[in-house]
C-alpha cells in the first residue's frame, strides 16, 4: 500500500472538475481510493472517513487544494499522482491553444453580443462578480449560494436601476427562449411562461408542461429568497413585467414557497394587473381556486395542469395506472415484516423534498427542511420517518450537487437499507442539462445492492422513484425509466404522484 | 428604470460563464454561444481596491 496526500496552497478548481479528476485517478492502475478536493470543513470530514486526512491536510485552508490517494504500490501511486497533476494542468473549456479570458471584463470585451453572465463561483466571491456584470449591462444567472441577504438586496436594487435581472442567488434553473441555464430540461416551445423561486419546482412544472403538450416560452428563476420581506419579490416583479410584455407568452405560472404576507399581497396584485391569466403556486399555503385572471394551486403538478388547460392543451398528466401502482404496493405489503414501519425519503431536488413534506404532513416526519417537519438531530442518521434534501449546503459544501454526483446519496441509501425499521424508500431522479449523464444506472445499481443486503437480513425493500424530466432530455427519459423498472422500482412521472403513493403505502401501518 | 428596456427575452442567449465548466459544457451541447472565464479567486480581499482596479482596467 502506498499513500499520497498533497496540499497545493491557494489553488482553486470547481467541484465538478475535481469530481471528474478524482474519477479519472480512481481508474488509474492499482488505485483503490482517490479524492481531489478543496479543503473545506465538509471535505475534510469525507477525507477523514476515508482515512486520508493527514495533519497537514487537517490544517489546510478552504481555498487550498488537497490531492489524496491510496494505491497498491509506490510506482502506481506515483503514476496516479502524475495523472492528477496533468489533469489539473489542463485548461478548461476553450479550444486548444486559445487563451481563455481571466476576468468578466475581458470576456465581455471579447464577446460584445453576450447578454447573460452565469455565475457559480464560491458564494463569498459571487456578489462582486454579479455587481460587475450588472454594471456592464448584463443579466445575471446567479447559481452560487451563500450570498448574504443584504448583498442580494443591494444587487437587486442595482438590477432595477440598470433594468436588468438577477436570477438568484441560489438559482438552479432558467430557460430563456429554449436555452437552458443551470439544471434545466429540454421543454418543447410553447406559450406558458414560468417564474420560479426554486430550481426543481421550476423543473417539475416545465417538464410536466411538456408532457401535457403545452410547452414553454421562458422560465425565469428568482432565487429562493426573492419573496422574503427583505427582498420584496424584486426579481419576481421584474420577471412578471417581462413576461407580460412578451408576445410569445399567453399564460404565466409562478411558484414559490410561501412568501411573507406583505410580499404575497404585492405579487398577487401585480399578477392581477398583467393582463394575462396567471397560475400562482405558493407551496404549502393551501390556497386554491380562481379569482379573476388568477388561479391558485396547491402542488407543482396542479400548477402545470392549470397552466396547460388555460392555453387549451388537453393531454392528461402522465401517471401510472391505478392497477399498476396497486399491484406493486400490494406485493410489497404482503412481504413486509412487522418491524418495517418507517419511510425514508432521500431527495436531490429541494422543492421536490419540500413538496413531499407537505404531502406527508399527517406522518411525523423529520427533515433538514422545515415545511411542517421536525428537525433531524443528526443529518447523517435517519430516525422514524425521515425525508431529507441532500442538495442542501450541509451535504454539498465543497462537493457537487447530488444531481451531478450521486455518491453521497448512494451511501445513504445503503445505510437506510441496513435499518430493519425502513418500510419504504422514496427518491427523486432529476435528468436534463447539467445533471448526471446516466443517473438511473448509478441509482439502479445502488438499489440492487441495497436490496440484496436487506434480503440477507430477511427483508424486502420497496422503492418509489419520481423522475423529473422530458422525453427530449439528453439522458433519454424512456431508457432511464426502463432501467429503474428493470430493477423492480415503482417509477412515477410526477412528485405529487410519488408522494401520494408513499402515503397510501404507509396508511395501514400508521392509519 | 434609467436604462434601456431589458432585451433578455427577445435576443438569442449568449453567455459568459464564471465558475463550473459543466454549465458551459451544457450550453455548448445546446449550441448556445458561451465563453468560459478561467476564473480564480482574487488574491486580496480588499473589495475597494478591486473595485478601483475594475474601473482602471
Amino acid at each position: 500500500m502506498a499513500e499520497r496526500i498533497l496540499i497545493r496552497a491557494r489553488e482553486y478548481h470547481d467541484s465538478v472538475r475535481l469530481m471528474r479528476v478524482s474519477e479519472a485517478i480512481r481508474k488509474s492502475p492499482g488505485v483503490t481510493e482517490a479524492m481531489v478536493m478543496m479543503a473545506t470543513p465538509n471535505n475534510k470530514k469525507i477525507l477523514g472517513n476515508a482515512g486520508l486526512l493527514s495533519g497537514e491536510a487537517e490544517a489546510a485552508r478552504a481555498d487550498d487544494l488537497i490531492i489524496a490517494l491510496i494505491a497498491d504500490c509506490e510506482a502506481n501511486a506515483a503514476t496516479a499522482l502524475e495523472l492528477a497533476e496533468d489533469s489539473l494542468a489542463q485548461k478548461p473549456g476553450g479550444a486548444a491553444g486559445v487563451a481563455l479570458p481571466r476576468t468578466l471584463d475581458a470576456a465581455q470585451a471579447a464577446t460584445p453580443g453576450a447578454n447573460v453572465v452565469a455565475i457559480s463561483v464560491p458564494g463569498e466571491h459571487a456578489y462582486r462578480e454579479a455587481k460587475r456584470a450588472l454594471e456592464l449591462g448584463l443579466n445575471v444567472f446567479l447559481f452560487s449560494d451563500n450570498v448574504a441577504l443584504e448583498d442580494e438586496r443591494r444587487l437587486k436594487e442595482l438590477a432595477a436601476e440598470k433594468n436588468r435581472l438577477v436570477m438568484g442567488p441560489d438559482c438552479g434553473t432558467a430557460i430563456i427562449g429554449g436555452a437552458c441555464l443551470g439544471f434545466a430540461n429540454k421543454v418543447r416551445p410553447g406559450k406558458v411562461g414560468v417564474i420560479g423561486a426554486s430550481g426543481t419546482g421550476t423543473q417539475e412544472i416545465t417538464s410536466l408542461l411538456d408532457w401535457l403538450g403545452a410547452g414553454l416560452s421562458h422560465a425565469i428563476g428568482t432565487g429562493g429568497r426573492d419573496l422574503k420581506a427583505e427582498i420584496g419579490g424584486a426579481t419576481m416583479l421584474q420577471a412578471l413585467d417581462l413576461l407580460a410584455a412578451d408576445p410569445g407568452t399567453e399564460v404565466i405560472a409562478i411558484t414559490s414557497k410561501p412568501p411573507s404576507a406583505e410580499v404575497a399581497e404585492k405579487v398577487v396584485a401585480a399578477c392581477r394587473a398583467v393582463g394575462k391569466p396567471v397560475v400562482i403556486n405558493f407551496l404549502g399555503l393551501g390556497r386554491t381556486g380562481t379569482e379573476g385572471n388568477v388561479t391558485f394551486t396547491d402542488t407543482l403538478a396542479e400548477t402545470a395542469l392549470a397552466a396547460a388547460r388555460l392555453i387549451g392543451a388537453n393531454d392528461e398528466l402522465p401517471a401510472l395506472s391505478e392497477e399498476e401502482a396497486e399491484t406493486y404496493l400490494a406485493a410489497a405489503r404482503a412481504k413486509r415484516t412487522g418491524g418495517q414501519k418507517y419511510l425514508r425519503g432521500l431527495y436531490a431536488g429541494g422543492t421536490l423534498c419540500y413538496e413531499a413534506l407537505l404531502g406527508l404532513k399527517e406522518l411525523k416526519v423529520q427533515s433538514n427542511l422545515s415545511a411542517g417537519a421536525g428537525p433531524l438531530p443528526d443529518l447523517f442518521t435517519s430516525v422514524g420517518h425521515t425525508v431529507i434534501d441532500m442538495g442542501e449546503d450541509d451535504y454539498t459544501d465543497g462537493r457537487p450537487h447530488p444531481m451531478i454526483d450521486p455518491g453521497l446519496r448512494n451511501q445513504r441509501i445503503l445505510k437506510e437499507a441496513a435499518d430493519p425499521e425502513v418500510a419504504l424508500l422514496l427518491l427523486d431522479l432529476v435528468i436534463g442539462y447539467a445533471a448526471h449523464e446516466d443517473p438511473a444506472e448509478s441509482l439502479a445499481r445502488t438499489l440492487t445492492e441495497a436490496r440484496a443486503s436487506a434480503a440477507e437480513a430477511g427483508r424486502e425493500l420497496p422503492v418509489i422513484v419520481t423522475i423529473c424530466g422530458t422525453e427530449a432530455d439528453p439522458q433519454d427519459h424512456a431508457a432511464q425509466v426502463a432501467r429503474l423498472e428493470t430493477a423492480d422500482i415503482l417509477v412515477t412521472r410526477s412528485n405529487a404522484e410519488a408522494v401520494r403513493l408513499a402515503a397510501a403505502y404507509l396508511e395501514d401501518i400508521h392509519g | 428604470m434609467a436604462e434601456a428596456p431589458n432585451p433578455l427575452l427577445s435576443a438569442p442567449l449568449s453567455v459568459i460563464n464564471l465558475g463550473a465548466e459543466l454549465f458551459a459544457e451544457a450550453l455548448r451541447q445546446q449550441e448556445v454561444p458561451v465563453v468560459q472565464v478561467q476564473w480564480t479567486p482574487p488574491a486580496a480581499q480588499d473589495d475597494d481596491l478591486l473595485d478601483l482596479l475594475d474601473t482602471l482596467l
